[in-house]
């Protein structure tokens, strides 16, 4: 088993604690995994991207080979797109459809949508809305980390437990929280896989 | 050794330098913050492993005392790490390449992280290079794995050989997790003198004595290398081609065949002097050599030079790689000439998302002040410097017109000053002014050079994260105590409300033909929302 995830976003989304939910729930199965994060200018409103490699055989490099990746997992729709090349033949375009408009010259949304739903397996749903409706849009990172759940090689259980490991510090309320989003984001997926 | 699952660490491959040596002893960790080097020091300053055995982890003011400190605790017996992104290594050369003829007494560790593609840097210069110039063992790591066990090694090696030793990474390890196993936790050194008290002495003839030891030591080091366990070789039927791979460089081309396996011989360095032995071994033995180096065309330059040139030799000087930027598994697949995987097309859609200054940021302000107070002179006539106020280059602005090394500001606009032109104006960060900018000021103060100086203070070094910054609060007395004229040294908070007052000051101090210093503070918006969270935070707990 092998699985290679770009995850995409603006600074200050939180993509790189999907990143981190989902490296715990690897660990937590014994899997091995490789995860190369540009951090830099992300604090400023920069593009926050991460290659994140699962697999149960050992892994070598750290960047995805381009047309190789299994999924891009985006928080927002103009980032999905950025990494098209990357995603293989076969591979999942999951993206949260809120765009984060910090540009001057940012693209029409509708074309945007276009776009990503001209990939054959995708999901594109509104992850911003699904987190405020169980407490905050702050865990639509964990609402997006729910849509894709169906397609990651890992037990919904140890995502859960990955996503528990992660906000422990922060008190049973946040991460409460965080676990509802997720569990929201993971059945408007399956109900959108079903029609 | 048996591996436990519980002793298995995720780690950044800075995490994983900063738990390497701090299981290996470590005393102290000196560093100023720089892009991709800075969470190697953070790790340690969060430790509690390294608050239980006080491991010194401040700040220290730039790169180049930074060193000196580490040095200064390896002459007292004890370990010693410095760490910095390369640019950091030319503050800190004179120490650095002068520490190698002194020698190390405790060990010396000097961690550099190279940016090739320059993912946050002006340049990308490659640190093998000052390594070789310094006649110092120099390690590269090829995964987290590797990064710990240098850390925790390094140490050894610099006592053995009684020399620094320069641990070089780039962005892509730096900022990439993988798996660590640790290994046993060694105690701190004592405290304990060199035993020649005059070896860090160096008046010429002691000097002269200490760099013949210096050479002395090399055929020593490149044994080392020959038979280190970071350099090792792969051997494998088809001699149409071998390759050598330097540090990361290896998970690349591994990724491109089953198990990891490529059917042409493979030597993997992780040591330098790259040895020499198993170089000439691959070279004898394959019809031709690809050469693989994160940065600069390192040992290619040494192997394929243009007074003897070898057209076996392929790399990134042949044209079969890039000159510039970061490797990747599809740019040695086509280097080897193997077919890419179809790629879907670029999406037309996607436009550049380039960082920019936060809403609310005290630069802005500054920048808006600045520009009003300025027009009657015209544009051109402002030097800057590097930090978040970097971006006041871009639109809308376009208020800046040089930033070149950290400290430049003041001491280019006083060579345009001495050159008539007037005013020249430097705009400098709080961090970037203590860094490098208080030494160009002594200048400035000694000339009475008629330029105006802008210490933008958010009282943070913000760019690389929120660090502390060391004279923020005392900027003002910091400047009247070198020697700037009290009459010409002004501090206050900017905001809308006093720009009209602020544009005042500015437009007066231009006119001056002296030298003038003037310090907006207001806190970075983004330590201030940090704060706010702690401070609910502590008083929920009250
Ligand atoms: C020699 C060197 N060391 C470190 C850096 C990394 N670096 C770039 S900007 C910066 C901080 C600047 O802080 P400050 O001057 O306070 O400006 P701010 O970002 O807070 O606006 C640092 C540490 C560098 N570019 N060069």
């Amino acid at each position: 088993m092998k699985m290679d995830i770009i995850l995409a976003g603006v600074g200050g989304q939180g993509i790189l604690s999907v990143a981190a939910a989902i490296g715990y729930a690897a660990i937590n199965e014994g899997l091995h995994i490789k995860q190369a994060e540009v951090h830099g200018m992300s604090q400023r409103g920069g593009v926050v991207q991460s290659h994140f490699r699962i697999s149960d055989q050992p892994i070598y490099s750290e960047l995805i080979p381009l047309g190789k990746a299994d999924m891009i997992l985006s928080l927002e729709p103009m980032e999905a797109l950025r990494y098209l090349p990357y995603l293989g033949e076969t591979g999942w375009l999951i993206s949260n459809e809120k765009p984060m408009v910090n540009i001057v010259d940012y693209p029409d949304a509708d074309a945007l949508y276009t776009s990503i739903r001209q990939v054959e397996n995708h999901v594109l749903l509104d992850t911003d809305k699904l987190a405020r409706k169980v407490g905050t849009a702050k865990a639509s990172n964990m609402a997006l980390l729910g849509a894709a759940s169906a397609h990651l090689p890992l037990k919904e259980k140890s995502l859960e437990k990955g996503i528990r490991q992660l906000f422990k510090a922060k008190g049973e309320k946040i991460m409460e929280m965080n676990i509802n989003a997720f569990i929201a984001g993971r059945s408007l997926a399956l109900e959108k896989d079903a029609v | 050794m048996r591996r436990n699952i519980m002793d298995l660490m995720l780690l950044l491959g800075d995490e994983a330098i900063a738990q390497g040596a701090m299981d290996a002893g470590l005393s102290g960790v000196y560093a100023y913050p720089g892009t991709p080097s800075t969470e190697i020091t953070e790790y340690i300053q969060r430790s509690k492993q390294a608050k239980e055995k006080k491991v010194h982890s401040e700040w220290s003011v730039n790169e180049k005392t930074a060193m000196e400190e580490a040095l200064g605790m390896s002459y007292a017996g004890k370990r010693a790490m410095v760490c910095m992104k390369h640019v950091g290594l030319n503050v800190a050369a004179d120490a650095f390449v002068n520490s190698a003829i002194t020698g190390a007494n405790g060990g010396l560790l000097v961690v550099v992280a190279d940016d090739p593609s320059m993912h946050s840097s002006q340049n990308e210069q490659d640190s093998r290079y000052y390594g070789k110039f310094a006649m110092i063992p120099v390690l590269e790591p090829s995964d987290q794995q590797e990064a710990y066990d240098m850390a925790y090694n390094g140490f050894e090696l610099s006592e053995k050989y009684e020399t620094p030793v320069l641990l070089r990474i780039t962005t892509r390890l730096a900022h990439s997790r993988g798996a660590v196993y640790r290994k046993d936790l060694l105690e701190e050194n004592i405290l304990k003198l060199p035993e020649n008290m005059t070896q860090y002495v160096l008046l010429p003839a002691i000097a002269r004595i200490q760099y013949k030891k210096l050479i002395d030591k090399q055929q020593e080091i490149n044994t080392s290398s020959e038979g280190s366990a970071y350099n090792y070789f792969f051997d494998a039927p088809d001699k149409q081609r071998g390759v050598i791979a330097c540090g990361i460089t290896i998970n690349y081309l591994r990724e491109l065949y089953d198990h990891g396996e490529a059917p042409y011989p493979v030597l993997k360095i992780g040591q330098y002097p790259a040895p020499v032995d198993k170089v000439k071994m691959m070279i004898g033995s394959c019809a031709e050599v690809l050469l693989l180096e994160e940065g600069y065309p390192f040992l290619e330059e040494m192997l394929n030079t243009p007074y003897m040139p070898q057209a076996k030799i392929k790399g990134r000087l042949s044209g079969d790689l890039p000159r510039t930027g970061e490797l990747n598994p599809d740019l040695i697949a086509q280097a080897l000439g193997m077919e890419l995987s179809p790629t879907r097309a670029p999406s037309i859609l996607v436009k550049g998302r380039p960082p920019s200054m936060c809403a609310g940021c005290t630069h802005i302000e500054v920048y808006n002040e600045l520009n009003a107070a300025l027009i009657q002179y015209g544009k051109g006539r402002v030097f800057s410097d590097i930090g978040c106020y970097t971006l006041g280059a871009l639109p809308p602005y376009n208020a800046i017109n040089s930033c070149v090394d950290m400290g430049a500001s003041i001491t280019m606009a006083k060579g345009a000053a001495d050159a008539g032109l007037k005013p020249a104006v430097a705009v400098i960060g709080d961090s970037t002014f203590t860094h490098s900018g208080m030494t160009g000021l002594m200048d400035a103060i000694y000339e009475n050079s008629p330029i105006t100086i802008i210490i933008s203070d958010n009282r943070t070094t913000a760019m690389t994260g929120g660090q502390t910054s060391l004279a923020t609060g005392k900027l003002d007395e910091v400047c009247i105590g070198l020697g700037v004229g009290p009459d010409h040294v002004h501090t206050f908070e900017p905001s809308p409300k006093n720009r009209q007052e602020v544009i005042n000051i500015i437009e007066k101090e231009l006119a001056y033909e002296g030298l003038s210093v003037i310090i907006p503070v207001r806190e970075c918006v983004q330590t201030a929302k940090k704060h706010k969270k702690q401070n609910i935070k502590k008083e929920v707990a009250s």
